[in-house]
């Protein structure tokens, strides 16, 4: 028997889910009015009467306090539909073999208190009221995501649950001998392999030597190993730029320069899932961050929750295991208030996208019990159809395990969540351009993530580790079994049995098994001696832990099923012998167009508006979501000052317990001025990023970088050009600042077509920064502190407004582009960390977005204090600049700080002694009650004077603003 | 004097038990860090320690409702054993899921004469964390011992304290098991966001059961041992040590007597 538990929101208590629902009808403009009633509940399928059933119900799923329920049993429909139309109870369930965590929670409980029962679904169930003729627009829209789930309309009709059919083994081979040029490109497409035809000719060829046809598991093999996701081939190919040849643009600039500073605190670079430093003696650190963009423009919250899903499991498949101990998240969307009418076809609206996204990080890093501590939110009209979605994952490590090697006998071993339907095809799906079809061809590549399954398996691996059980691990990403296995074995061989797998559903071909990118999969080398304590292990922890198979050292990759090869790869020709890609690059600056500025008696109106532009605004409405503080180490908040609502430049934690030295994380990207000029802006994120480390009280001496570039179709030369610029910035400033990257990742391809309409995002860089700070009790934040204490300006201010937050409201194009000077730049940087380590500095704020006005509005703002700033005291004022471009220009290597003024003599020295030429004392902190933010121009007007509250009301802007 | 033995009882999904362990074992506690199953093998484990904790997190993914997997495995198999280490002078800490726990477990409120209480979803519809200032009851739970304020960081989604009727609640008062507030500026419970972040009735962020040994609490003490733990030690005079410690310490002084 099949019963409906069916839970709902007790008399007078909130309907959170059903104002939801409405709330995203409206904003999708769906013809209204709604009025939604949500219930969840399970489908439980076993031996129980009506009684037994209620009781359980009430013992186990209801929260008597503030829910009530209703349990019916299901009866098959007579006429076997489905749906129906005409009622309006609309229930929403996963498609068999995708994951439903509450389900199998529920059946785990039920089955450990000894019921008999055969299944266990979670279940989603609307009462609608509204039009009828949009219902079909609201269930495919709102209630349910047709990629991973099936909504079912009236009484539920069936009574039992259908797990999908048996699979039936059969071996293809595909007849890729007799396929000419044409056959072979179509055959790619519509296999969604994203291969080129000199991929699929050198794959035909390889196969004709052998003298026989591929199967399509080995095919599917050969396309997620070469795709651009996982072999990286436009960076990694030969680039013709500028009448010059670049052999492998990767390793010539951000590599090369890691390589040339040869630091001795680098511990293992670009060659694992993270970037490994050193930290303490006992400790290494390792950084990654990566993107989720096409899953998460197709389903926000999946692919968000996911995105920080799997690069959580980076540094856990780093060297021998790290343990999370950060995470990070960005997010580039087009702007919230876009109109629904500019939205184009298969595409979400952004407001809709960066609610889920929050979302997605939300649930999942705090699940796993990481703190997210660091983010941004870049806002621009280009990212309307590819929204871009970075996370980021810190680990710690145990000196002395950073680095792993597979050994011939060591057993393949698969651990944690088991495989299923969901996200076939991703590593592909994101070497390709989003169509207006993408959200009906490319469900399947959308991931459902289970973050307590993780938790599981990340306790299971750092115990394993500590014992020595494994000889190597890498985390089951895009690719799944597929590359991980591939890439351990790549020195090596394989020798896989894919029915071996542990299922979620029984109906997956061995093709899926092997290329399915479920969620939640470690692989390890477990040497066979220690299989019995790693399952031991492993069973403890109630995670599933399966033999696969075993690296043997054939050099060849041989996938079995039933004893049957399905195939028997060569591991060179998988990793060596991909044809290599040959782009041709080149780029035309934009010309310098002098821009035409209102000069203005009073500017309160503009710093007003720079405070509420969506990239400075107040983003205490996502960071407040995240558990920041969860590993009790977060020594400086995201949101810091008196009201804890002020925007700290860096977070720091306290990796190892009971010890002072901390690590401080920021980030940088700046698309606006990535569409004018990509080598500045390359440079100025770099500075940027290092800048917000340095603020809180990092050595700049010990900053690692990571780059993440996102850009757009590189088979445009000019789109590729761009990001050959900013790779040469990367290079250039990575030596300069002795700031090495360890660690990277690019997703091209982030454009959309429609029909005519093409639409590509604009060159985004996200460098992120992770600094060492030698004691985190001599952190300052960027409140402002103290009336009376001095206000100084370090670096200096030039009439470099292009790309401005200032000049973007103002609609404006055209200026100056503001260039990095690192000669300068190291000084400074220098000097700052000096007199922080000193204790001379009371609050530090970096001048980015907005410029100056924007950078002491906010010191103002967090530590709800005035100031009064005369612009004639900035350094560089008396150089002709105007008073707007001094207020509101974004040069880099810029620092406001605030001095008492007892310590005012030893601050000054250490400016002098490290060699820093600009800086000036440009104002005071105010003890005026309510504090005004004041400065006064050249002719002792004042060009801004704004009280806190106002300043605060337009600088907390939400998504509903 | 005696160290307290304390067991911190985790299970898939806890993820504050390391910084839990940390702060018992500041305040003078050895700790012992066990899988639920591993006590479920054989309850009378239990017999060994002094104090019981359940961590923060979001164990079995809070899947069924927050706490309620955990409780049912520790209200039908444990709760005879809880029980006992309570009657023994033992001491039992819920913080956060560990809180939720206890409720579902049927362990806090414990008073017969009350019904069932929830920590349901917040107001807002979401997890948040920030900081809070509570108001504790000096008195009853051994974990409180003075009325000072305390100031901890609340981080959860589902923490809003109700009762099944506003009888219920004022029966709590008045029996003097709510030793936890939310409070204002001004010291006073409060009603109003953020300073009660969830909505709680009675500012309730945490109780205890008639004794006082068995403590639940939504806010982290573990997250403030530090000084350098409080969001604004760069701007006002540092403490000796977090707030947190004070109810770590005084749990310590009371077994210790």
């Amino acid at each position: 028997m099949l019963w409906h538990i069916q839970i709902s929101p007790g008399p007078g208590q909130p309907d959170h889910e059903g104002r939801r629902i409405e709330r995203e009808a409206a904003e999708l403009h769906l013809p209204g009015p709604w009025l939604v009633s949500a219930a969840r509940g399970f489908l439980i399928q076993g031996d129980f009467t009506q009684a037994q059933i209620e009781r359980l119900a009430s013992d186990l799923f209801v929260d008597s306090v503030v829910e009530s329920v209703r349990v019916t049993p299901c009866v098959r429909a007579q006429d076997g539909s489905l749906t129906h139309s005409g009622t309006n109870q609309i229930h929403v369930l996963r498609q068999p073999g995708v994951t439903d965590p509450e389900g199998e929670s529920g059946l785990n409980l039920l089955r450990d208190l000894g019921y008999a029962v055969d299944h266990c679904r979670a279940i989603r169930t609307y009462q609608v009221d509204g039009p009828s003729n949009a219902m079909d627009a609201l269930v495919s829209r709102v209630l349910c995501n047709d990629a991973v789930e099936v909504a079912v309309r009236g009484p539920i009709p069936f009574d039992r649950i259908g797990l999908g059919a048996n699979y039936l083994f059969q071996r293809i081979s595909v007849p890729l001998s007799t396929m000419n040029d044409v056959e072979l490109v179509k055959f790619s497409r519509d296999g969604q392999l994203s291969l080129s035809l000199s991929e699929m000719k050198a794959i035909q060829a390889h196969f004709a030597e052998m003298g026989r046809e591929p199967t399509d598991c080995e095919l599917e093999t050969i396309a997620q190993t070469w795709s651009e996701h996982c072999s990286h081939k436009t960076l990694r190919g030969v680039v013709e730029f500028e009448g010059k040849v670049i052999d492998n643009l990767l390793k010539s600039t951000i590599f090369q320069a890691t390589k040339t500073l040869n630091l001795d605190w680098l511990v293992s670079v670009f060659e694992d899932n993270a970037g490994v430093v050193s930290f303490d003696h006992d400790y290494d650190v390792c950084f990654k961050v990566e993107t989720h963009n096409h899953p998460s423009a197709i389903d926000p919250y999946g692919g968000a929750n996911t995105g920080i899903g799997g690069v959580i499991r980076d540094p856990m498949g780093t060297g021998l295991g790290a343990k999370p101990i950060a995470n990070t998240d960005v997010f580039c969307v087009a702007p919230p208030d876009t109109p629904p009418e500019l939205v184009p076809p298969g595409v979400l609206h952004p407001k809709r996208v960066l609610r889920g996204v929050v979302a997605g990080v939300r649930d999942y890093g705090n699940r796993m019990g990481i703190p997210t501590v660091n983010g941004a939110l870049a806002v621009d009209p280009a990212y309307l159809a590819n929204p871009l979605v970075f996370c980021g994952t810190i680990g710690l490590l145990p000196r002395g395990k950073a680095h792993k090697e597979v050994a011939h006998g060591d057993l393949i071993v698969a651990l944690g969540g088991r495989t299923g339907r969901d996200g076939i095809h991703g590593a592909t799906f994101s070497s390709v351009d989003l169509t207006s079809e993408s959200q009906g061809i490319s469900g399947g590549s959308v991931q459902i993530g289970n973050a307590i399954t993780e938790k599981m398996v990340l306790d299971v691996v750092l115990q394993a580790r500590d014992r020595e059980l494994f000889r190597s691990i890498t985390d089951c990403g895009a690719g799944g079994f597929s590359s991980a296995v591939g890439e351990m074995g790549a020195n090596l061989g394989a020798e896989v049995d894919l029915e071996k797998a542990p299922l979620k559903y029984q109906g997956l071909n061995y093709t899926e098994i092997w290329i399915s990118e479920a969620q939640e999969r470690m692989v390890l080398a477990v040497p066979p001696e220690h299989l019995e304590a790693f399952q031991a292990l492993a069973d403890a922890e109630h995670v599933e832990s399966t033999v696969l198979g075993r690296f043997v050292d054939t050099g060849r990759l041989q996938l079995r099923y039933e004893g049957e090869v399905v195939g028997d790869l060569s591991m060179h020709f998988l990793h060596e012998e991909r044809p290599r890609v040959v782009r041709q690059a080149r780029f035309t600056p934009a010309p310098e167009t002098a821009l035409d500025l209102p000069e203005r008696l009073n500017y309160n109106d503009d710093l007003l508006a720079v405070l509420a532009n969506w990239d400075v605004a107040s983003k205490e409405w996502i960071v407040r979501q995240y558990d920041h503080e969860v590993q009790g180490g977060t020594i400086i908040k995201p949101m810091v000052g008196s009201h804890e609502d002020g925007p700290g430049d860096a977070s720091v934690i306290l990796p190892v317990r009971g010890r002072w030295r901390g690590l401080a994380i920021s980030c940088a990207l700046n698309p606006r001025l990535g569409s004018i000029d990509p080598y500045a802006m390359a440079a100025g994120c770099i500075d940027e990023a290092i800048r917000n480390c340095v603020a809180v009280g990092a050595d700049p001496s010990r900053i690692a970088l990571l780059d993440n570039f996102c850009w757009g179709n590189p088979e445009r030369p000019e789109t590729l050009g761009s990001l050959v610029l900013a790779a040469k910035a990367c290079h250039d400033l990575a030596l300069a600042y002795q700031t090495p990257f360890i660690s990277g990742k690019d997703s091209l391809y982030n454009e959309y077509s429609h029909g005519d309409v093409s639409l590509a995002i604009p060159p985004t860089l996200l460098i992120s920064a992770m600094g060492q700070v030698p004691d985190v009790r001599r952190c300052v934040t960027m409140d402002l502190k103290e009336s009376g204490n001095s206000l100084y300006l370090i670096g200096e201010t030039t009439d470099c407004l292009a790309g401005s937050i200032w000049v973007q409201h103002l609609g404006l194009k055209g200026g100056r582009v503001p260039q990095v000077v690192p000669e300068a730049g190291r000084k400074i940087f220098a000097a700052v960390h000096e007199a922080i380590s000193n204790g001379v500095i009371r609050a530090c704020h970096d001048v980015s977005d907005g410029g100056l006005a924007a950078a002491i509005a906010e010191m103002c703002m967090a530590g709800r204090l005035g100031a009064s700033v005369l612009l004639a005291s900035v350094p560089g004022a008396d150089r002709g600049i105007s008073e707007s471009a001094i207020l509101f220009s974004e040069n880099p290597t810029r620092f406001v700080v605030e001095i008492r003024p007892a310590d005012e003599p030893r601050f000054r020295e250490i400016l002098n002694s490290q060699g820093v030429h600009h800086w000036g004392r440009v104002g005071t902190v105010d003890a005026t009650p309510n504090g005004h933010f004041i400065v006064q121009g050249h002719s002792g007007q004042n060009l801004i004077d704004i009280g806190i509250p106002q300043m605060l009301s337009a600088w907390r802007r939400t998504l509903d603003a | 004097m005696a160290t307290p033995r304390v067991l911190i009882l985790r299970a898939p999904g806890t993820n504050c038990n390391e910084e839990t362990a940390y702060a018992w074992e500041q305040a003078g506690a050895s700790c012992e860090t066990w899988h639920l199953s591993r006590l479920l093998a054989d309850a009378s484990q239990i017999s060994k320690f002094q104090v019981l904790t359940i961590p923060g997190g979001f164990s079995y993914g809070d899947d069924l409702g927050a706490g309620r997997i955990f409780a049912t495995r520790l209200g039908t198999v444990l709760g005879e054993e809880v029980r006992k280490l309570r009657d023994r002078g033992g001491l039992i800490l819920g913080i956060c899921n560990g809180f939720q726990v206890l409720v579902r477990a049927g362990l806090l409120p414990e008073n017969s004469e009350i019904g069932p209480v929830t920590l349901t979803r917040n107001d807002s519809g979401h997890f948040e964390d920030r900081w809070t200032r509570l108001a504790p009851v000096p008195g009853r739970s051994p974990f409180l011992t003075s009325a000072e304020p305390l100031e901890f960081p609340s981080a959860h989604g589902e923490g809003k304290f109700l009762t099944k009727s506003a009888e219920d609640l004022e029966r709590l008062q008045q029996a003097g098991q709510i030793v936890l507030r939310y409070i204002d500026a001004e010291g006073n419970p409060t009603q109003s966001f953020p300073q009660n972040p969830n909505g709680s009735a009675g500012a309730v962020a945490g109780m205890c059961d008639p004794t006082g040994q068995i403590l639940g609490l939504m806010p982290h003490p573990e997250r403030h041992v530090l000084p350098y733990h409080h969001p604004r030690w760069t701007r006002s005079e540092l403490r000796a040590e977090g707030d947190g410690m004070r109810l770590f310490r005084s749990a310590v002084a009371s077994l210790s007597e």
